[in-house]
């Protein structure tokens, strides 16, 4: 029933094809990001939540 | 260039009172939580009264769990952490206290309410408008006031924790505003703006997204805080944790729709949910590895560490929910495992085992560090209270998904004959032994929780507070910052830059899914081949629809026939997508405890109904030696008069949402109603007439389980009328 329903509406075969664009589009800007990123900024970034040197020892 | 060393001090305090929270709202939860799952096994603790059955005790249970206990920790997390990331003190003590209160104050209204049986009927979503506007309220208040910390930050860069806490702030807002869009009857009572196949894909895009943005992201934002933080060293890989943040929210949005596989939503958006999920494995697994390997060269010490131990289970069990999950969204996969226990099986998974392993972990970790002292009491106990839950959740899941594989294969088992071999009955005696290993479970689970609970007080108890922390940083120095000219206001629009634009982002991410699966869903509206005979319900079946909803009947009951032979034979002709349009709101139901009602109409007479809601075992006394119904008896709906008070301005609301009662209805509902009761209390009373159950049709016409029994009469019963179209 679904599929006839879906049939009826104009233009529907657009929506997988823009979410196959879309999915593309954003990982490779996220990879492209992610390459590009340099090692010192991910050192600093990785290394932000162990700054506050803890006092204590469990 | 660094700038001037500032001196200033971060509030643990409101970590705290978060965390006393937590502990107090996580054993209110977890104790209903057991006292259901024996429900299940020795029905008599349902003890007859409509605050403690089954139906209104299992929405207080998820809400108290999820909004409660984790949401509590959430907070108490994302406070401790948000500051030492940023470098700054919370941007407002009193924004954070009413964040506090006020959700404490909506937690005690929930309850209330829920005993009460005000509810919504939607899943994760029973609160009525009221809360939903405080609920609404309290989240912009933590919204404001992170965003406010972020912008007066010390540091520059915003580590990927803060990524995943702004991302749950601006996606659950999203979330909880459309899927509450509701018309108010009273102040306790509204219908849902949606009706049918387009309530059932909000629903469970904001069901779903709830699981990925309130139990999930804020987690993994935790995650990437306290693992690094337990272990010592720093995140496995910070590409990965990028790789993971966007691939997740892009991804979890779309998922949602795998919630109704075979369900009257349409094909399109059915297989849409599938592929989205299947992708989700790759980011999921991707935090879980990325969390897991920040433990590396630190293993040697999960022999004695207990923090480390509840960190890799919770780690694991993430691993294995979103395993678990994509491998739910096959078709083949979810024919045999939907509407049974292996649902909530999975679902405790995420949530005792990711969700309250990450918070035992992390307040084991945290409560030392809000005294002077700095020791957790007992190292000791708790790695006892980490066995004992660990040995908890291990009888549950097994007890449970044991229950599902065995009664989702019985459900579908044909004899000889081509007849279906098991009775639904027979299905729920053949688990009932599980149900019992299940709750032994959950008390080995919640007994832990009571180590943990003692644990932590005597921890905070016996040393001196710390609420305030005296910390130091340089002032953030923005980039060619010349002091003199850049003025307060434009430095001000540099730091604030950071934080919206990833808050645009994120909700950019999510918007996409959203809209591309919510517009040709709500398209269909103007597209269902409207069933001609399917009608709205009478004034009294409407009555009683709202009996079920506040009794939610909806817990263990289904009203959605998928297209099986199995469930065509066992419950009658498939559901379709017309027949729900008038369904404000939807009451589809996950979960089978008891067999499909979507054709319950015109099975059984009126009477068989009357003395089952009394006495769900009177139907079974000759075939049966031990009573098997785990239903709860319902009497109060034989001696509570139905409140007809409200019947009007039901009647004006539903034709504001568009059903099509005639103009001036609401004048003729009341009297509609007590000629159709009359009907059927005489049917009654003609039925059971020398039976020795005998009633007098004048004592139960007024009652509300006429009304019950009418809606129930009416259910599935519209489609078989279109003999003529």
């Amino acid at each position: 029933m679904g599929k006839e329903v879906m049939q009826n509406i104009d233009g529907i075969s657009i929506y997988p094809i823009i979410s196959l664009v879309l999915f593309f589009v954003v990982f490779s800007v996220i990879m492209y990001f992610t390459v590009t990123l340099k090692k010192d900024k991910a050192d600093h970034l990785s290394s932000l939540p162990l700054e506050n040197d803890d006092r204590y020892e469990n | 260039m660094s700038g001037q060393i500032e001196k200033f001090s971060y509030d643990n305090r409101i970590s705290r009172m978060f965390l006393y929270a937590t502990l107090l709202w996580g054993a209110v939860g977890l104790l209903v939580g057991v006292l259901i799952a024996f429900q299940l096994y020795i029905p008599a603790l349902n003890f007859d009264l409509p605050y403690t059955t089954f139906g209104r005790l299992r929405p207080l249970h998820t809400n108290a769990v999820i909004f409660a206990f984790v949401g509590n920790a959430i907070f108490a997390g994302v406070y401790y952490s948000l500051q030492r990331l940023l470098k700054a003190r919370m941007f407002n003590d009193m924004l954070s206290k009413l964040h506090f209160w006020g959700w404490q104050l909506i937690i005690v209204c929930a309850a209330l309410t829920l005993f009460l049986g005000i509810s919504t009927g939607k899943e994760y979503a029973e609160l009525e408008w009221p809360i939903d506007i405080m609920v609404a309220l309290v989240w912009v208040i933590f919204g404001v006031n992170m965003i406010g910390t972020m912008v007066k930050r010390r540091e520059k860069h915003l580590y990927v924790a803060i990524w995943f806490y702004l991302a749950t702030f601006v996606t659950v807002a999203i979330l909880h505003i459309v899927n509450s869009f509701e018309i108010p009857v009273n102040l306790f009572k509204s219908y849902s703006w949606y009706a049918g196949v387009q309530d059932a894909m909000v629903q469970w895009w904001y069901g779903h997204n709830a699981v990925a943005f309130f139990l999930t992201t804020p987690f993994l934002g935790l995650m990437y805080y306290f693992v690094p933080k337990a272990a010592n060293r720093p995140v496995y890989s910070y590409r990965l944790s990028i790789v993971h943040f966007w691939a997740l929210i892009f991804i979890y949005i779309w998922a949602g729709p795998h919630h109704l596989l075979y369900s009257a939503v349409p094909d399109w958006a059915q297989t849409l949910g599938v592929v989205f999920s299947l992708m989700l494995i790759a980011p999921s697994w991707g935090g879980m590895i990325n969390g897991l390997l920040t433990m590396r060269g630190a293993w040697d010490r999960v022999r004695n560490d207990a923090i480390l131990k509840f960190f890799v289970v919770a780690l694991t069990a993430y691993g294995m929910a979103t395993f678990e999950g994509p491998m739910h969204s096959l078709k083949t996969v979810n024919a045999f495992t939907h509407f049974t226990d292996w649902i909530p099986a999975h679902v405790h998974i995420g949530t005792l085992g990711w969700n309250g392993m990450m918070i035992f972990a992390i307040f084991y970790w945290m409560a030392p560090r809000l005294t002077k002292n700095g020791k957790l009491f007992s190292m000791k106990l708790a790695n006892t209270h980490f066995w004992i839950a660990t040995l908890g959740m291990i009888l549950w899941s097994v007890a449970m998904y044991w229950a599902g594989t065995a009664q989702g294969l019985m459900w579908k088992q044909w004899d000889a004959n081509g007849l279906l071999q098991h009775s639904f009955i027979d299905t729920v005696i053949a688990i009932v032994p599980m149900y019992l290993v299940r709750a032994i479970g959950g008390t080995l689970y919640l007994l832990g929780f009571f180590i943990f609970i003692y644990n932590i007080l005597k921890t905070l108890g016996s040393a001196q507070a710390v609420h305030e922390e005296e910390a130091e940083a340089p002032a953030l120095v923005l980039n060619n910052e010349n002091h003199s000219k850049l003025s307060g206001y434009l430095r001000h629009r540099i730091l604030e830059k950071k934080p919206l634009a990833l808050t645009f982002w994120a909700a950019v991410a999510i918007l996409v899914g959203t809209l591309i699966e919510m517009v040709p869903t709500f398209l269909v509206k103007s597209n269902v081949p409207t069933i001609a005979s399917v009608q709205p319900y009478t004034p009294l079946e409407l009555e009683g629809r709202d009996i079920y909803i506040r009794e939610g009947c909806n817990s263990c009951h289904s009203q959605l026939i998928r297209p099986f032979r199995t469930e065509t034979e066992r419950y009658g002709e498939y559901s379709k997508a017309g027949e729900f349009v008038y369904d404000h709101p939807f009451l589809w139901g996950s979960k089978r405890t008891g067999p499909d009602l979507a054709r319950e109409g015109g099975l059984r007479d009126d009477a068989w109904h009357f003395r089952h809601m009394k006495r769900p075992n009177s139907i079974y006394d000759d075939a049966y030696d031990n009573p098997p119904s785990i239903m709860p008896a319902y009497p109060w709906l034989i001696t509570d008069d139905l409140d007809v008070s409200n019947t009007p301005d039901k009647i004006r609301a539903m034709q504001t949402l568009g059903v099509p009662y005639a103009e001036g209805y609401d004048a003729n509902a009341v009297g509609d109603l007590q000629e159709q009761a009359a009907g059927i209390a005489n049917n009654i009373e003609q039925l059971l007439s020398g039976t020795g159950e005998d009633v007098v049709a004048d004592e139960i016409k007024n009652k509300e389980i006429i009304a019950l029994i009418a809606y129930l009469q009416r259910l599935g019963t519209d489609i078989s009328k279109d003999t003529n179209n």
